[in-house]
């Protein structure tokens, strides 16, 4: 017989009851003398009776930390090479106060107490959601949802809610992982709550909405316009009023789509009309972790329109039966889909709570000073970077001059694909641009560079360099 | 070995102001880097690169401390956070120990500092070792393929409603399909995502046995509908025996099945969802297999489904190349798309991986035994404290590795509710146990799990709580009513936070409604 179906565990340090004296002990007191009586509810033809294919056991912390950072280890990473990839999930610097926090095993390890147990949790949590409502001036925000694109999603979605009305605007540049994902909210026509997606032409000259195919498009049947600004290719929508103004002379809502750690020097979307804004949290003080990293979010006015909408959970700021002494409860709760099961505003769920943690750490150092001046060394350094490539023959900058962190670059007269240049720049130990040729086959062969803080001016040097040895 | 005894405890109180309220105009917390000469000479002055129309206008009223001030601050508030700092049996979420090592690994920049869009080639270990979960959650579950986009249990939930569109429109019957069937005991997150998705949904309530009966089912089941979403066991410990003929009963009707696994701890290595006829299933990644919950996520709903269904799997997917290397490759015309960006919490896949590798097959078979034997460890003392009754107890099987219990009749004797047994347990340090997710029907309802992690004197001691406070409740009640006594803060005072004029999810709300002045 293998050691599994033997009666007795074998001793492990993860659980203490492995111990014989602790398991014969419980056996006794639960009047158990086999362990397989416990399991009388399960039928035997339910039962697995084969052989296991399982790799052996690495119950030694020093072997599996071997095992499993050697196979990590065959990953390049960002440190490893100057990376320019970002299209939805950015490097940015993580300061090292927001890790410690996030690895404090009282943060990392719980799930849900009593307001009073949880109240230095809860008061992160609102730390987090008044610190962005003031980045993107708004005061009503929720708890944090998976991504910057399924926030997206249920933002459009309440927007149906509110207006019942069953189309949605949204903007030929939209990054195509968000896209995938509101595709995937908005639904099947052949079944209940389908909002249609009707996609609004970008102006070529700017790489903005086109207005007039914006206007074309809008109708009273239009429950909202949802864009991003930045857009997915770094192009600042200079236009953000007179699109929020359009929603509104359609009595749609207006859904902004953010990147907060524009938002010192970048307008805050409710001083252009914005209604409704989504984003994502993953800059503020979260690694990229491969994908891992990735947060979203949704604010709107405090208004019971918008509030009784919101599928996530949310804390408010309340007291105790102690005067003077503040504490943290949950507001509408029944309407999330564990107060109301399918009757419920969408859904929600475990989300990304502990990197509001970090967030909440990173909003709290940068101030509004650090906000400003993360702006302006992004918007400097990418521009610089910009301005360089430019000068590469054959290589254009098809929207130079009004963008933040990210932009476009176009290889076409190069007669080099962005493949090609990526291969040839990974060898020079260089993460290049995105490949947009597929997504954006308009673009031609294109790539959406980023540039952050972490970058000097001497790896922008070297990337110019490398750009204009790989493209000869 | 210390025999059980109360400990005096009390949380710490710092009497922390909010950030908000912290600091001192013109402090700074972090410095960025000093841009160089040249690209200052390039660029000009940043203030013109955005447009007027696009520059901050209002004011940005955030706090102002320095770097130090911060880490204070944010310790402060960790260490008013008791959660697993003694105890926590908190039923359904599968309290146990989060390796500290899989801290040390997922912090290394090979984890932290990767793109998701980097080249294939350069992403091999983190390829690799989602690749090796997937074939070692294939051979736990019987299915034939895992992806781990979902951001939790619910997410995992989601793509199922979203398959279940997917493959029945690729057969041109989704719009007569648009049911999906479960019961009271499936966690809301099956109806709750399966409407978001456009179903209708029925849902089946207990009955005698503890569980729907096949009756109910094929009454139910028709040419609508869609899927069957259910777990087994349910979080009150009941196996449905009947499980393998709901799936017949379902797949007869055309309909698709799946298998939430939420409570998968007490059977692991005992059944297979495949095995039981199922068509997909998930696993928590955050409870079962070691990952931690950081208060509600990042967490990973891992999905998986037998080859019929993967054509419909949210891509990209990962591939093993015939050279042996791994890559990605996008999912194809029948694929729901996408539930969330990129493939996954990586992060938490790791830390998955690492446990399950720390158990191994035995490992995994001691914990599901000692889980179900620590449960019914419990019922025997539990069952003991005058007040404290099982939920059908009518049902006279053993439970697996969850049993609800009820303070109904303590309730009805002494006026205290089990919310204040709840607070009053946080003053011996003893965090919230799980009440029940709706809807109740069993009063005063309370849900512990022992799991695997928790020692036999832990369980002791969480018991010896809560016979103090059912002793207190009978012999002083106020004192258990108006707890906790010994926590960060007092009891909310009761302020109905679904009054639009008192609710206040930001500062800046808070401050209008209040009319708070600085």
């Amino acid at each position: 017989m293998p050691d599994i179906f033997s009666k007795n565990p074998t001793p492990h340090p993860f659980m203490a009851n492995t111990a014989p004296g602790s398991y014969k002990e419980m056996l006794r007191v639960a009047e158990v003398s086999d362990i397989e009586e416990l399991f009388e509810q399960i039928p035997d033809e339910h039962r697995f009776t084969g052989e296991w294919n399982f790799p052996e056991a690495l119950k030694s912390e020093v072997s599996l930390y071997r095992h499993v950072s050697g196979i990590l280890k065959k990953n390049i990473s960002c440190e490893d090479y100057v990376n320019f990839l970002g299209a939805g999930c950015w490097q940015h610097y993580v300061p090292a106060i927001c890790d410690e926090m996030v690895t404090r095993t009282e943060f990392l390890t719980p799930v849900w107490g009593t307001p009073s147990s949880d109240h230095g949790r809860n008061q992160v949590w609102f730390e987090f959601a008044s610190q962005l409502g003031e980045l993107v001036g708004m005061e009503f925000v929720g708890l944090p949802l998976y991504s910057f694109g399924t926030a997206g999603g249920h933002a459009i979605r309440m927007a149906s809610r509110i207006n019942k009305r069953h189309k949605v605007l949204l903007p030929s540049s939209i990054d195509p992982e968000r896209l995938a994902v509101i595709k995937t909210y908005c639904g099947y026509p052949e079944l209940d709550g389908y909002i249609e997606i009707i996609m609004v032409e970008i102006d070529q000259h700017s790489g903005c909405i086109d207005l007039d195919d914006l206007e074309r498009k809008f109708s009273s049947d239009v429950t909202a316009i949802y864009f991003d600004n930045p857009n997915y290719l770094g192009v600042i929508e200079k236009d953000a009023q007179a699109i929020c103004d359009l929603a509104h002379k359609f009595g749609a809502e207006a859904i902004v789509g953010v990147d907060p750690i524009s938002l010192g020097i970048l307008a805050s979307p409710a001083e252009y009309g914005a209604d409704i804004v989504v984003g994502t949290t993953q800059p503020l003080g979260v690694h990229m972790n491969c994908g891992g990293g990735v947060g979203g979010f949704i604010a709107t006015r405090d208004e019971e329109r918008y509030a009784r909408e919101y599928p996530t959970l949310q804390v408010s700021l309340t007291e105790t039966v102690e005067p003077g002494e503040m504490a943290f409860g949950l507001t509408l709760f029944e309407q999330s889909s564990y107060g109301s099961r399918e009757h419920g505003k969408d859904w929600t769920g475990n989300s990304v709570y502990l990197w509001a943690v970090a967030n909440a750490t990173y909003m709290s150092l940068m101030g509004p000073s650090g906000f400003k001046s993360i702006g302006n060394t992004i918007i400097e350094r990418s521009h610089y970077a910009a301005l360089k490539i430019a000068e590469i023959p054959n290589v254009t900058i098809p929207w130079g001059s009004i963008f933040f962190k990210e932009f476009v670059v176009n290889f076409d007269a190069t007669k080099v694909t962005v493949a090609e240049i990526n291969k040839r720049l990974l060898a020079c130990g260089i993460f290049g641009g995105k490949d947009l040729s597929k997504d954006f086959p308009g673009l031609g062969q294109s790539a959406l560079f980023c540039v952050t803080e972490i970058h000097t001016q001497e790896d922008l040097d070297n990337l110019v360099l490398a750009l204009k040895d790989v493209t000869k | 070995m210390i025999k059980s005894r109360i400990r005096k405890y009390h949380a710490p109180v710092w009497d922390e102001p909010l950030v908000m309220q912290l600091g001192s105009q013109g402090r700074q917390g972090v410095a960025m880097p000093i841009t160089e000469a040249a690209i200052l000479e390039a660029v000009g002055d940043p203030e013109n690169l955005v447009p007027s129309s696009m520059r901050r206008r209002s004011k940005l009223d955030l706090p102002e401390l320095s770097e130090f001030e911060v880490q204070r601050h944010y310790l402060h508030l960790s260490q008013q956070t008791l959660g697993m700092m003694q105890i926590s049996l908190f039923g359904t979420c599968t309290m146990k120990y989060n390796p500290r090592v899989n801290e040390r690994i997922v912090y290394q920049p090979y984890v932290t500092e990767i793109n998701p869009h980097q080249d294939p080639e350069t992403l091999q270990g983190a390829l690799e070792i989602v690749s090796r979960f997937d074939y070692l959650l294939r051979e736990l579950s019987g299915l034939d393929k895992f992806v781990f986009q979902a951001g939790g249990g619910a997410d995992a939930a989601y793509i199922q409603a979203c398959i279940t569109r997917a493959y029945h429109a690729s057969r041109g019957e989704l719009a007569q399909r648009n049911e999906i069937i479960t019961t009271t005991q499936a966690h809301p997150c099956n109806p709750a995502t399966a409407a978001a998705a456009g179903f209708k949904i029925i849902t089946l309530p207990l009955e005698e046995d503890g569980y729907p009966s096949i009756s109910a089912l094929k009454a139910a089941v028709s040419s609508r509908t869609a899927a069957l979403m259910v777990n087994n066991p349910d979080d009150i410990g009941i196996y449905n025996p009947n499980i393998r003929e709901w799936v017949k009963i379902v797949h007869e009707a055309g309909g698709l099945c799946f298998y939430d696994h939420a409570n998968f701890n007490g059977v692991m290595t005992r059944i297979r969802a495949a095995d039981m006829g199922f068509d997909a299933c998930m696993y928590m990644l955050h409870k079962t297999f070691g990952g931690p919950k950081g208060g509600g996520g990042p967490a990973v709903g891992a999905y998986g489904c037998r080859k019929e269904l993967i054509p419909f799997l949210p891509g990209p997917l990962i591939e093993k190349n015939e050279d042996g290397s791994y890559g990605l490759k996008e999912a194809g015309a029948l694929s729901i798309g996408r539930v969330r960006e990129f493939w996954g919490n990586v992060p938490t896949v790791i830390r998955a991986y690492s446990w399950t590798r720390a158990m191994g097959i035995d490992g995994l078979r001691d914990a599901a035994n000692i889980s179900v034997l620590a449960n019914n460890y419990m019922e025997k003392r539990l069952l003991d404290i005058p007040g404290v009754t099982k939920g059908l107890p009518e049902l006279r099987k053993r439970r697996l590795e969850m049993t609800r219990y009820s303070l109904g009749e303590l309730t009805q004797a002494t006026g205290v509710t089990v919310l204040d047994v709840q607070n009053r347990m946080t003053d011996y340090g003893i965090d919230a146990f799980w009440l029940s997710h709706e809807p109740w029907f069993i009063p005063e309802p309370f849900t512990p799990e022992a799991g695997e992690l928790w020692s036999i004197e832990d369980i002791d001691y969480w018991i010896d709580v809560l016979e103090t406070v059912c002793n207190e409740a009978r012999n002083n009640p106020e004192l258990v009513k108006s707890a906790p006594h010994n926590q960060v803060v007092h009891k909310l005072s009761g302020v109905n936070l679904n009054d639009p004029e008192k609710w206040a999810t930001t500062w800046r709300a808070y401050k209008r409604k209040y009319k708070v002045t600085e």
